[in-house]
């Protein structure tokens, strides 16, 4: 019954189905791909899904971006933001994932309840505007790494990971008369490598795809971090984006160019990452779904 | 019996024993009240005619003006209907694919295959909404990829985005496209889950791969399916704004505002009616709230899991 001939049947249908899905999750991808090193004005032209690059493969758009002073300062920029509230909202989430997952800790339920009851309402735009502006936080770098760089959900998946260390691995090194701290980077942090590389993914990802609070927090144009001058340069179409001095004519003809080669340098990054960190993902996503 | 100690007593003992815990706890406790409790303060505004130069404290009270202002206007009815329309229909579609795309990748006897497709899937799911709107707007312009495909149907490849009867079903296949591998995640480990002594009385009792579907695999996938969609209908409110501000035009409000895209334009955007903008915000939260906290009761009662 195993090899029936309707089994065989669906296995070719299933494989068919699951490649098509698969490649509509890369072509767009593979696409800009393509088109970063396409010929730009055969670019210009073509108007369908590229399998391969058009003419001959040039790597003008990624030699004007990289020259394109405004760019290279947004990902300098972006890089900071990234390590600083990246850097930050692992320490803050350990600390506190820590603390919450002790059980002699007097007050695990109520901070539990403090943090958990953000997820469920908040201020609102408005209101998280005003507190920053009066705080005289607009157009400072603390405006963009602050606001989201602890993830309340972020902090209970490692919590749920901690307590389900061993009793007597913490217990042991609290005995042996480490404090809560020697603890935390001895013990729970060496223990705990999976599922913090997981977390630093998720707070890594975030702060690199994040753009809007940014947008309305920071006004200057030095501060900004790729994703803003990315959107001028692909939503809005702007000139600002881009002052590509001295290509009047080719102008419009690189623009279509350089964009594509900005995307590709914006995702490239996360690409490379992934599939290192994959393995310890799904893990981490399930936790995230467990209930205590 | 051992006497219970009072109040005092016990914090002195904690504080004493957990020194450490309370002052590395201290900024995060102190970021959590700066930068989500004080906002909540915040709301007070929603009541107020609120002027920068004024501050929360002397700005002048006006009861329940903005409420008023706002459910009598010609917005109230359009906002909640876009933001109905777009979270069903992004319900409508992505629940059965995922669900479908979960149990095909299950029945993949070859674990490479597999994981190959599943690697792939993820991906969309890191690259940022701009990115992807960006794609969305190059693939659906005026002789774009996809508006070419349509055109091939209604014979005229202009824009979709900016045409009011496209707009909802490009933001949620964008979104599709972007989250249909990640959202299989839960149901591949609910899937892996199953315990493989149901399929072996399953195939004695003669069934086939498709009988085993259907009586093993779908009923044990059930709760899972159940406390998703409990929770997904209650987040039907939020909608993602960011993409809409991301991809809408003021020729397809119509169909493509949704409150908090409205919160962003009056209050931030074109306007700065903070009180207004706020007491619309508040609208949304307090309903949002209130939809939660049914949905996981209800997801309680049904299959005993839950959010909190």
């Amino acid at each position: 019954m195993k090899n029936s001939l309707s089994r065989n049947i669906f296995v070719v249908c299933n494989t068919i189905i699951l490649l098509l899905i698969g490649f509509c999750s890369v072509a767009p991808i593979w696409h800009v791909f393509c088109a970063s090193v396409s010929d730009p004005s055969q670019l210009l032209a073509y108007n369908g899904l590229l399998l391969k690059p058009l003419g001959n493969i040039n790597f003008e758009g990624y030699r004007m971006a990289l020259k394109n002073g405004s760019i290279l300062k947004g990902y300098i920029n972006t890089l900071i933001y990234v390590t600083a509230s990246t850097t930050l909202g692992l320490a803050g989430s350990i600390v506190t994932a820590y603390a919450l997952s002790r059980k002699d800790f007097m007050w695990k339920s109520q901070v539990t309840f403090l943090l958990a009851f953000t997820m469920l309402f908040n201020g609102g735009l408005i209101p998280t505007y005003l507190l920053v502006r009066n705080l005289k936080l607009l157009n400072t770098v603390w405006a963009i790494i602050l606001p989201n760089c602890l993830s309340v959900y972020n902090i209970m998946i490692l919590k749920t990971s901690f307590s389900s260390l061993p009793d007597g691995l913490v217990d042991a090194a609290r005995i042996d008369g480490a404090g809560h701290f020697k603890t935390i980077t001895s013990v729970v942090v060496p223990c705990s490598k999976g599922i913090l590389s997981v977390i630093g993914l998720f707070y890594v990802v975030q702060n690199w795809n994040s753009w809007f609070h940014t947008a309305i927090y920071v006004t200057e144009r030095k501060l900004y971090p790729l994703q803003l001058l990315l959107r001028e340069i692909v939503i809005m179409n702007s000139k600002s984006g881009l002052e590509l001095a001295g290509e009047n004519g080719e102008l419009s003809l690189s623009r279509e160019l350089v964009k594509y080669a900005v995307i590709v340098i914006s995702i490239l990054p996360m690409m490379i990452v992934y599939p290192f960190i994959q393995r310890y993902f799904v893990s981490g996503v399930m936790l995230g779904s467990i209930k205590e | 019996m051992v006497k219970r100690k009072s109040f005092w007593e016990r914090l002195k003992r904690d504080f004493k024993m957990n020194k450490a815990i309370y002052i590395m706890l201290l900024p995060v406790l102190i970021y959590f009240i700066m930068y989500h409790y004080v906002p909540m303060l915040g709301l007070v505004t929603a009541f107020q005619d609120y002027k920068i130069k004024l501050g929360y404290f002397k700005s002048p009270f006006v009861g329940l003006k903005h409420f008023d202002r706002f459910f009598g206007s010609m917005y109230f009815v359009r906002l909640l209907a876009n933001t109905f329309a777009i979270s069903l229909k992004d319900i409508f579609w992505s629940f059965p694919l995922t669900i479908t795309f979960a149990l095909l990748l299950n029945e993949v006897g070859s674990k490479r295959f597999k994981s190959v497709i599943q690697t792939v899937t993820y991906l969309p799911y890191f690259i940022s909404m701009i990115v992807v709107c960006g794609l969305v707007m190059d693939f659906t312009k005026a002789g774009g990829m996809i508006s070419s495909l349509v055109g091939l149907f209604t014979g005229s490849s202009d824009s979709l985005l900016t045409n009011p009867n496209y707009f909802q079903s490009i933001f949620v296949w964008s979104g599709i496209w972007q989250g249909l591998g990640y959202g299989t995640i839960i149901y591949i480990s609910a899937l892996a889950a199953i315990n493989p002594e149901l399929y072996e009385a399953a195939k004695i009792d003669g069934a086939n791969r498709w009988k085993q579907t259907i009586h093993v695999t779908i009923p044990c996938l059930i709760p899972t399916i159940v406390v998703m969609l409990v929770l997904r209908i209650g987040s039907i409110m939020s909608v993602s704004y960011q993409k809409i501000i991301l991809l809408y035009s003021p020729a397809v409000y119509e169909k493509a505002d949704v409150i908090s895209s409205y919160v962003y334009r009056v209050g931030l955007q074109e306007g700065t009616e903070y009180s207004f903008s706020t007491a619309v915000g508040l609208f949304q939260s307090v309903v949002n709230l209130i939809l939660i906290v049914a949905a996981n009761k209800i997801s309680k009662k049904l299959t005993d899991s839950s959010l909190w």
